[in-house]
């Protein structure tokens, strides 16, 4: 057995096993987050694919990449949503330096 | 591939997979034709194009070509019954040299009448003429243009098949086809330029109406999505790229009971170049007539049996009941 099959995708829909109350729920809201709102339902694939790749879900990325090519999402405009992941994570990381610095500021004479 | 071989892989889907199990475990076994609305009529398999997900595996070395007896009796068969729609297809139908013939003949009896074009023949000689055919005669056109980007539709299509399905789109807005009030149809059939499924038709159509109208100032009636089935030639394709068990998975797990309902065989009888009946282009490809007591050529036409016939079915079928249903009309359950 290895950890992260790709067949084990097929299995996301029995989740609920065992606590099948909250796991439920959790479906219920999985669907009203990811359908279709005031943001259009390709709009939210590429926020959710952009979000797996930058979260490293195998599972996420292999179903989030297929959606996004089943509903007629270019590669380029996937590689650009990864960019904007990239950004963020990089953006994030180095506001995060704002903390480390104050301290160094702080505790250097 | 021969048909005996792919058959024979798609009998390799186990572990309860099969269709006809999966037909009889939600209660709908047999399936059974609720009629016949669609007359099909496969011309021929000779085309000018080679496409690398074609069922039919059409191109310029075929040789089965309809020839006009059953044409004539197709006719015949029109002019005796209500059936309300004919739908031309092929390979490439103007390369039939009847074609011109009976769309004249067929346009007289007021049916809907399609002709499924790949449209770049009609930039050949002697095939130029076709577009005033279809002009003259109202015919509604179905055109194939898997994806609105030009790289990604001529992977599947051949280098330059966009650029002459544009310019002729562009002629054929230019005669009326898809304006409104024009009375003349022009269709785009979407189909996934690879091992995927399609997304939902209304989503599709959004964003190739928008698409095409900004970038190429193309208008048109219909989107219709279109699931690639595992057969012919994209069922080469599945297993080159290693692609075929991931996909067979995919249409196994997408299965909607709902979309069984109204799968297309159920109003459609599908004639074949040579005369034989089937109860899909898919079911002709792989060569499984009508059976089940229906004549299965068009020579012995019998309303009475085919109208209620027990539908054909194999492991392929979970193609046209994925997701939101898959038919030569598009998806099938309003998704």
């Amino acid at each position: 057995m290895n950890y992260y099959e790709p067949k084990d995708l097929a299995d996301f829909p029995n989740i609920a096993e065992w606590a099948a109350d909250q796991g439920n729920k959790f479906f219920d809201y999985y669907g009203a987050a990811t359908g279709a709102g005031k943001l259009t339902e390709r709009e939210k694939s590429l926020i959710a694919l952009t979000v797996a790749m930058t979260q490293n879900c195998p599972y996420c990325i292999d179903a989030y990449t297929t959606k996004c090519m089943s509903l007629g999402i270019s590669s380029e405009e996937m590689m650009e949503a990864a960019h904007v992941g990239a950004a963020m994570m990089a953006g994030v990381t180095l506001a995060h330096t704002t903390q480390m610095r104050k301290i160094i500021k702080k505790k250097e004479m | 591939m021969e048909a005996r071989e792919q058959l024979r892989i798609l009998d390799q889907i186990g572990g309860g997979f099969s269709f006809a199990g999966k037909i009889r475990e939600i209660h709908k076994s047999p399936l059974t034709a609720k009629g016949i609305d669609i007359l099909q009529i496969n011309m021929g398999r000779l085309c000018n194009l080679t496409c690398r997900h074609c069922h039919v595996e059409a191109g310029p070395h075929r040789t089965e070509i309809m020839e006009r007896p059953v044409l004539a009796k197709c006719l015949e068969i029109l002019h005796a019954f209500p059936i309300s729609t004919i739908d031309i297809t092929g390979g490439a139908p103007e390369m039939n040299p009847h074609l011109e013939w009976f769309i004249t003949e067929a346009a007289r009896l007021n049916r809907r009448l399609i002709v499924r074009s790949n449209l770049t023949v009609l930039f050949e000689e002697p095939y130029r003429h076709f577009i005033d055919v279809f002009t003259r005669n109202k015919v509604e056109i179905v055109t194939s243009l898997p994806d609105h980007l030009a790289a990604k539709s001529d992977r599947q299509r051949g280098s330059g098949v966009f650029r002459k399905v544009i310019a002729a789109l562009h002629e054929l807005n230019v005669r009326g086809y898809g304006m409104p009030d024009s009375g003349l149809c022009i269709d785009i059939v979407h189909n996934p330029v690879g091992a995927y499924l399609p997304g939902p038709q209304v989503a599709l159509a959004h964003e190739y109406r928008e698409r095409l109208f900004a970038e190429q100032g193309i208008r048109f009636n219909q989107l219709f999505c279109l699931t690639n089935l595992p057969i012919g030639r994209y069922l080469e394709y599945l297993i080159e790229s290693d692609n075929f068990e991931d996909y067979i998975s995919a249409l196994c797990h997408s299965f909607n009971p709902a979309a069984v309902d109204n799968v297309m065989c159920l109003t459609t009888l599908s004639v074949g170049w040579n005369g034989s009946l089937y109860d899909c282009d898919f079911n002709q490809m792989l060569g499984l007539t009508v059976n089940h007591g229906a004549p299965d050529n068009i020579m012995d036409f019998d309303i009475e049996k085919l109208r209620n016939r027990e539908i054909v079915i194999n492991n392929h079928c979970y193609g046209c009941v994925a997701g939101s249903g898959s038919s030569c009309q598009g998806a099938t359950t309003g998704v």
